[in-house]
């Protein structure tokens, strides 16, 4: 067996020393955005020193002031994030171990630990984004990482020749990704709790509504699902997306009664009508358990059901991308029967509060009596009094509602929502608030529906005997626009919307459309390739639905495969022939023709003095072939010797063809 | 432990073809090459597998992406790894003669008759330390591979090891051409001073014998030729195609040196013995003398010049061998 020499590692070359510093920068760089600064600076600083021993050709600090560097930088990292353990704290170690690696490289081991831990920190990167311009600045640094380990191996050679293998190197290995990206069999993490970390910064509807607690949704541009729907797309009026319901007020906040973990005691009884939509929604990660889906959905996706508020609640919170089918029904009837718990705690007010609004109520309950006359009441109220649809409304004080109702009048869908059930409440009438998001854009290019959290909306919903669950939009009342055209239309224009949200150019629109079904397509079949998208796109590949065995096998088998092709490609037969090496041997086969064989072993001018010999009338030009052949291949050839050797070539022919023409 | 061995030994005798090539140049063909990961190979499968886990806990389909990149790197990072050696031709050179005790130096010449590059060929015999080697496409390039010379006699390096890491250093190929080979080491000098010379007046061999002071023809110059000697009018008359010529004179007191096997002290062993009487010719070789050298079973009449030293030096060196 091969002994392994037990050698020290050889000492590492200085050419290799800007390459190990390329990487280091090249996969640590995008982490400065979210790392601590002073970790940034650090690191940079030390990378900025390393170069500058490197260009000096100074010696490399002590040891122990190596240590003590990462002795307090992993200190002031445990500080900054109160633990070792969680995934920014790891990160950021990472980060520091990869500054500080250059400063002890001697040998070449130190270096390919270097390279190793590049790879894993280019791991890291993801945690935070997986857009495509993050995956092709990876590749770009894998091909980066590569290039060293060549550079390492391989000696001195010039950086475009390094870089280059690594392409080569790196093109020969992505059908291999392809094929394992596809075949590997999938499995839906996590498989161990994850750092507290790991789901910071997901933005979405929270679980509680206070008047001004969407407006910060409101200004962001960011998309919360996609839809796609498999026959006609509703129309944008009737696009109510239903989220988080609440239920319970304590004058100032709405919150669910009961969590929305909790299963009804009877599932919900509804009559969908004749109408219903099929569609898929690819909803971002918000990391909490509720569904968004058109109200009313009567068909829901596995692991999931609705809670007896009829919100669509998930076995475990959405922390990633996930793709969910609907059916919902928009002309709906939902449960006429409800239970007389839920229906009291629809009804439940803070005593004393918003004395003036109970009164209104009271006066209207008296006058109107049904339910849907006192909803009427409420709208016509707010449409003919003096009431403005803003994003900037005045601070509301002491009672909420009156306040509203009778002094300020300007606010959001939450602060119409939040006083008309308030008011339904308070003149006897069962209501509730739901949240979720009205609306959505079409995306022309690739048919999918977005919508943004820009499009997030409040509104209510009461039950009449009989006919179950209401909806009452008291924003329509208000603007109407908002909902028939989208929020950019029904605000003002002097309250500040984020600047994608309001596009006026056509073409710009256009691009972000463009962009966005791009993106769409890389979430739906890169970013959003688990296990249920694998066995979708292997049952249509028409590997039926096999499971990790036959996937493992097949995936064995094509890389295999896969192998064999980069070898054969490899091991072809690739004999380097000069120019004039396959001149000289055209010209000797042509003469083979005419009955004069050279032997292998007989050099050009020995041949050519035999067959002047043998056969005097092709001697002449023989053995011109042969000095020029000669003078190329062993003395000072010019290329104008391979001009004249090409041109005994062509008399050769012109010779051929007259032996043949000759009558015999 | 030794049924182990002997199991083992005739599965090593086939696999990896122990004995000489008498094919030359031998060409270093599929079955001729092997290939086992490195450390480092695997401590990059190992480091994947973290990350692999890492990508599958945080549902990381990039990172799954990036992983199996990775592992294509691996994979095709061995069959570059084997391009590297595949379709070698190595061929045989000199090795000069070294003394006991230095570093032989064993030239062969490696054919790449293949249109790519190849970098980091490393040849070594056995542990010893090796060279390393870049062979660009279609190229013939040369390598003195060194070998310690520790005892006198002829030094058969055995097979030659011809390896590399070339690319990414994950995998490790090898092979093991075994191209005759062998150099011839030289007993180690040791430095004693030369015994007492016979002055010789033998008139037939006065005759024959070089001397200084008449002038008796011209030879052609020899490297360590007194430069006084030199021929330079000869020379002169036709600088651009005449070698140097040295002049030779015949006559005068010509001194004999025997450099005798029984003039070494007793009591010293064989090689002690052979490395004195190298010494001694080293010596007088120097001192331009004329010597004989004269062993139990061999005698070398007197001569000078560095032949002659060659010639004594290698009976020195096979003395007792075959």
């Amino acid at each position: 067996m091969a002994k392994f020499k037990h050698i020290p590692s050889p000492p590492l070359e200085r050419g290799t020393i800007p390459w190990l510093l390329a990487c280091a920068i090249a996969t640590a760089a995008p982490h400065v955005g979210h790392l601590p600064l002073w970790t940034s600076l650090l690191a940079g600083l030390v990378l900025f020193w390393r170069t500058w021993l490197w260009r000096n050709n100074e010696r490399l600090p002590a040891r122990w002031l190596l240590g003590l560097l990462v002795f307090g930088g992993a200190t002031g990292i445990a500080l900054e994030f109160h633990t070792l353990f969680g995934r920014d704290t790891g990160v950021a170690l990472l980060v520091l171990f990869m500054a500080l690696k250059p400063m002890e490289m001697r040998t070449r081991r130190d270096a390919i630990v270097l390279v190793m831990l590049g790879f894993f920190l280019l791991l890291t990167h993801y945690f935070y984004s997986q857009s495509i311009p993050t995956g092709l600045w990876l590749l770009a640094c894998t091909a980066l990482l590569t290039a060293t380990l060549i550079r390492i191996h391989g000696g001195a050679q010039p950086p475009i020749a390094v870089l280059r293998y690594a392409g080569l190197l790196l093109a020969q290995a992505m059908p291999v990704m392809l094929a394992a990206f596809l075949l590997f069999p999938r499995i839906s993490g996590p498989l161990w709790g994850l750092p507290q970390d790991a789901y910071s910064g997901l933005t979405g509807l929270s679980n509680e509504m206070t008047p001004g607690s969407l407006n910060n949704l409101i200004q962001s541009g960011a998309i919360a699902f996609r839809a796609r729907f498999a026959g006609e797309t509703p129309a944008r009026s009737r696009l109510y997306w239903r989220g988080p319901v609440f239920d319970d007020y304590d004058g100032h906040t709405w919150k669910p009664h009961q969590p929305f973990t909790r299963r009804p005691e009877s599932p919900p009884e509804i009559d969908a009508g004749e109408k219903r939509f099929d569609y898929v929604i690819t909803l971002e990660p918000h990391n909490m358990r509720w569904l968004l889906a058109l109200d009313l959905p009567v068909a829901l996706p596995p692991d999931s059901a609705l809670t007896g508020t009829l919100v669509a609640t998930a076995r475990e919170p959405v922390r990633q991308r996930t793709r969910l089918a609907f059916t919902s029904a928009v002309d709906y009837h939902v449960n006429p029967q409800e239970s007389t718990a839920l229906l009291a705690q629809s009804l439940r007010l803070p005593p004393a509060i918003n004395p003036r609004a109970r009164t209104l109520a009271d006066q209207w309950r008296r006058e109107f009596i049904t339910p849907e006359r006192i909803a009427n009441a409420v709208l016509s109220y707010f449409r003919s009094e003096n009431f403005f649809y803003t994003l900037r409304p005045p601070l509301l004080e002491g009672d909420a509602v009156d306040d509203f109702l009778f002094n300020t009048r300007r606010g959001f869908c939450e602060h119409y929502a939040s006083a008309f059930v308030f008011l339904m409440r308070a003149g006897g009438v069962p209501a509730r608030v739901v949240t979720g998001y009205q609306g959505g854009e079409l995306n022309p290019v690739d048919g999918y529906l977005v919508v943004r959290q820009s499009d997030a909306h409040a509104w209510a919903e009461i039950w009449v005997t009989g006919k179950g669950w209401l909806r009452v939009d008291p924003t329509a009342a208000v603007a109407p626009s908002r909902i028939e055209r989208g929020i950019e239309a029904a605000l003002p224009t002097a309250d500040p919307l984020p600047a994608l949200v309001r596009i006026d150019s056509d073409w710009l629109r256009s691009l972000r459309n463009r962009w966005e079904a791009v993106n769409n397509t890389w979430n739906q079949w890169v970013l959003g390739y688990n296990p249920q998208r694998q066995r979708e796109v292997l049952s249509r590949l028409g590997l039926g639905e096999p499971d990790w065995r036959g996937m493992t096998a097949a995936l064995a088998a094509l890389c295999g495969l896969l192998l064999l092709a980069v070898t054969l490609w490899t091991l072809r037969q690739q004999c380097a022939l000069s120019p004039e090496q396959k001149s000289w041997l055209r010209f000797c086969r042509r003469l083979a023709r005419l009955g004069v064989v050279r032997a292998n072993w007989e050099g050009p001018l020995d041949f050519a003095t035999r067959v002047a010999r043998e056969r005097p009338e092709l001697g002449k030009l023989v053995k011109q072939a042969a000095g020029h052949y000669a003078d190329l291949r062993y003395g000072e050839g010019h290329p104008e010797d391979l001009r004249k050797l090409n041109n005994c070539l062509h008399h050769l022919a012109h010779l051929q063809a007259q032996h043949w023409r000759k009558p015999f | 432990m030794a049924i182990l061995t002997g199991i083992l030994a005739p599965f090593r005798q086939w696999l990896f073809r122990l004995g000489r090539d008498e094919r030359l140049p031998v060409v270093l063909t599929q079955r001729r090459i092997f290939i086992i990961p490195t450390r480092i190979g695997v401590l990059f499968s190992i480091v994947l597998m973290v990350m692999l886990i890492g990508a599958i806990n945080y549902n990381l389909s990039l990172g799954h992406a990036l992983v199996f990149l990775l592992a294509g790197h691996g994979l095709v990072a061995m069959v570059h790894t084997f391009r590297n050696l595949i379709d070698l031709r190595l061929a045989p050179g000199r090795a000069d003669p070294v003394f006991a005790g230095e570093t032989a130096q064993f030239t062969v010449s490696l054919d790449n008759p293949r249109r790519h590059d190849r970098f980091a060929l490393e040849l070594a015999f056995g542990n010893h330390d090796g060279v390393s080697i870049d062979l660009p496409a279609g190229e013939r390039v040369t390598a003195d591979i060194p070998c310690p010379a520790p005892k006198r006699g002829r030094l058969n390096p055995g097979r030659i090891t011809l390896s590399t890491r070339f690319p990414l250093g994950l995998f490790y190929a090898w092979s093991y051409p075994h191209p005759p080979l062998s150099c011839l080491v030289y007993p180690k000098p040791l430095e004693t001073p030369l015994p007492q010379a016979s002055a010789i007046a033998s008139g037939e061999q006065q005759h024959s014998e070089p001397g200084h002071e008449d002038f008796s023809g011209l030879r052609l110059r020899q490297p360590n030729d007194s430069p006084r000697h030199i021929a330079w009018k000869a020379v002169a008359r036709d600088f651009a195609h005449r070698p140097l010529l040295v002049k030779q004179f015949s006559g005068g007191t010509s001194e004999e040196l025997w450099l005798d096997w029984t003039l070494t002290p007793d009591g010293k062993n064989t090689e002690m013995k052979l490395s004195l009487l190298a010494g001694w010719v080293l010596a007088a070789e120097r001192q331009h003398l004329r010597y004989g050298l004269r062993l139990p079973d061999r005698e070398l009449p007197p001569d000078q010049g560095p032949a002659h030293r060659d010639r004594c030096l290698e009976i020195l060196a096979l003395h007792g061998q075959i």
